[in-house]
């Protein structure tokens, strides 16, 4: 789960992180309102749930109330890769000597919470990743001691040079070490951490992303969500136990299984078709399941054809056929559809599916084609 | 020989009251796996299809010998499950448990490495070696023993595999699905070094996804270490970047884990990626045919 900027702030502040005050606003009003009682510049950032926001126009630095006005207007209803700003925030500009890179992440490879520091902070974290990785230095931090004093010290001091800013950063270094952890996070990158001439350091942006699986031990968090309508229908799957995202393509697939859900894309696509959506059942026969799924594909008006991919392990295939069959008289939609059933009695089922008229198969490559070829008759 | 499991396996099934935990143990039970005792707190004393039922771990172990055990309890419960386990002197620990947090992955794993406890999983299918050793999910009816070794990021899609190679009269030694998520115990290059020192397997299928770049690395592995043909698949080449595709650790992160890096580095390594499931078997028996000629 992705949060804004403000709110990434927010849990900043409560865990003790130096952040520039900052008001939200989500109107030209309510900025004129915030300016009021503000001296200085401020720096005007769109809130969206997408990165690049600099780059495409939507933080711009405001030197006097008619510029923040001015700014404000710009970016409310810009339009960031797809998504419309409803919210800014107007927050404090700080001088800056220098920028720097903080972020923490779960590391795969070393199973732990990993610390990502650089000196070369600031809107080319990226380039600097991909061209210079050897200035980001990278520590893998114990769960069962976590930051030690020390080492949060000696990184302080790579970043620094400085012991007396060495020891700020330090304390700043475990603070979000801390609240990664208390908060389930998959993310939490401070970028840039700033250095102004007066040796303060600041974190003037902020990015947190969570742990989906650990949301219900995080009840704050989740009361942070926002989800757009894509999304509402992925929590909505989500809820009926079905896995589902939605694509771009106009043939439906309904799997059991994420990586034969991810395989049956894959070949769609590998036979010229372009699939719809990924979306795994799960394991069992319900046809509450199976209406439910068909439901969600028929919903997206992109789709004209469906393809069904079970494999029968445990749950034999005579099973999810009748489960199928069920959830179909239900649903009476007529949209086209191929179902490819495979494993333990495969034979049985399919001459179950045959029997009420479907189009069945039994590998996936004859599905994947056959599939595309029924979207093309609707086309045409 | 074979990995991990075998007919010596002593297994212990942790959450057996449970309606996973009982439908499972039975099937196993069928299968021919040793299942020696269950645990569920405060149930110590019953019994669940003649397997007998202990209040915890330790004492499960200290009354029937297990060394190896299935977890069952909700994903809320499966960290402390892993870890009463390695404190019980449990050897191997498989977690079916989906939906575990990343955090208490990270804590478990740490923990059970100073204890020398080994894991497979969360979030997985368990594993098994035909004829010997059902462990997890998996239905049992596909398998078939054999020389071929597979590991697998999920569960349906080993099954389709597995069907394939059981088709073309091609056994498995043992297959061990390592789950979906995206911190968790023994991985590619763990399970690797395991089928290149068994004798009985002489082929190795790895089924990748995107996400991470552990493919990338088992890649690398098996240029610098592996004698033994392998083959592999990848899932996800049409999955968008920054969405979740089912399993946790499937995710396109800031432009890295994509199956077409996965994919360049397999080419790299000299291992064959199939284009579909079903080009496994021929590509399979290509390689098999060369390694001995």
């Amino acid at each position: 789960m992705k949060i804004h900027e403000y709110q990434a702030k927010e849990i900043f502040k409560k865990y003790g992180l130096p952040v520039p005050n900052d008001v939200l606003c989500h109107s030209v009003e309510e900025v004129e309102k915030a300016m009021a009682k503000k001296e200085g510049m401020v720096v005007v950032k769109a809130q969206v749930l997408v990165g690049g926001r600099g780059k495409a126009g939507g933080v711009k630095l405001a030197k006097t109330k008619q510029e923040a006005l001015d700014a404000a207007s710009q970016i409310l209803g810009m339009d960031i890769k797809g998504l419309t700003v409803e919210k800014i925030l107007l927050a404090d500009a700080v001088d800056i000597e220098k920028e720097f890179y903080v972020g923490l992440i779960n590391d795969r490879n070393t199973k732990s919470v990993t610390l990502m520091a650089s000196a070369e902070g600031g809107v080319e974290i990226e380039e600097v990743a991909k061209n210079t990785p050897e200035l980001i230095h990278k520590f893998p931090i114990d769960p069962l001691t976590g930051l030690l004093d020390f080492q949060a010290r000696e990184i302080g001091m790579q970043l620094f040079g400085d012991v007396k800013l060495a020891r700020k950063a330090a304390d700043m270094l475990q603070k979000l070490y801390t609240l990664f952890v208390e908060t389930d996070a998959t993310i939490a990158e401070i970028n840039p951490l700033v250095l102004t001439p007066d040796k303060k350091i600041w974190a003037i942006d902020g990015k947190m992303n969570f742990d989906d699986n650990a949301l219900y031990r995080q009840p704050e968090i989740e009361a942070m969500r926002e989800a757009d309508e894509d999304e509402l229908k992925e929590i909505d799957a989500h809820e009926k136990g079905l896995s589902y995202v939605k694509l771009d393509g106009n043939i439906g697939c309904m799997v059991n299984g994420a990586g034969l859900a991810m395989a049956t894309m894959d070949m769609i696509k590998l036979y010229g078709g372009e699939p719809a959506n990924f979306l795994d059942i799960g394991g069992s026969s319900n046809p509450q399941k199976v209406v439910d799924a068909m439901n969600i594909l028929i919903s997206d008006k992109n789709v004209n054809a469906v393809m069904i991919n079970i494999f029968g392990g445990i749950t034999r295939c005579d099973d999810v056929a009748r489960g199928l069959i069920e959830a179909l008289d239900t649903i009476k939609s007529d949209m086209p559809i191929v179902v490819r059933l495979s494993g333990t009695n495969a034979d049985e089922g399919l001459a179950l599916l045959k029997d009420k008229g479907l189009p069945t198969v039994q590998t996936m490559s004859e599905a994947a084609q056959k599939a595309i070829e029924l979207s093309r008759v609707q086309e045409s | 020989m074979s990995i991990l499991v075998n007919k010596n396996t002593k297994l212990l099934v942790q959450g057996i009251t449970g309606r996973d935990g009982q439908f499972h143990a039975g099937r196993m039970k069928a299968y021919g796996t040793n299942i020696v005792a269950g645990t569920s707190p405060g149930k110590g004393g019953q019994e669940v299809d003649g397997i007998p039922v202990f209040d915890t771990a330790a004492e499960a172990v200290k009354k029937t010998g297990a060394n190896t055990s299935i977890i069952f309890v909700p994903a809320a419960f499966a960290a402390d499950a892993i870890l009463e386990a390695s404190y019980a002197g449990i050897e191997l620990v498989i977690a079916i448990s989906e939906g575990v947090p990343i955090q208490d992955m990270i804590r478990v794993n740490s923990i059970i490495k100073r204890n020398g406890t080994k894991l497979i999983g969360p979030n997985c299918p368990g594993l098994i070696t035909p004829d010997e050793a059902l462990i997890g999910i998996l239905p049992g009816m596909i398998f078939k023993k054999g020389n071929i070794g597979l590991i697998s990021r999920s569960g349906t899609l080993t099954y389709e595999v597995v069907n394939m190679l059981t088709m073309n009269e091609m056994g498995q030694s043992t297959v061990v699905g390592i789950g979906g998520d995206p911190v968790a115990g023994l991985y590619y290059i763990d399970l690797l070094e395991m089928y290149e020192n068994d004798p009985e397997t002489e082929a190795v299928v790895l089924i990748g996804e995107i996400g991470g770049d552990a493919e990338e690395q088992a890649a690398e592995y098996i240029a610098k270490h592996m004698t033994k043909p392998v083959v592999s698949f990848i899932a996800g080449q049409t999955a968008p970047p920054g969405k979740r595709m089912g399993h946790a650790g499937a995710i396109i992160s800031s432009g890295s884990g994509t199956a077409e890096e996965k994919i360049k580095a397999f080419a790299k390594a000299n291992v064959p990626v199939a284009k579909e499931p079903s080009e496994i078997p021929g590509l399979l028996k290509e390689k098999l045919a060369k390694a001995n000629a």
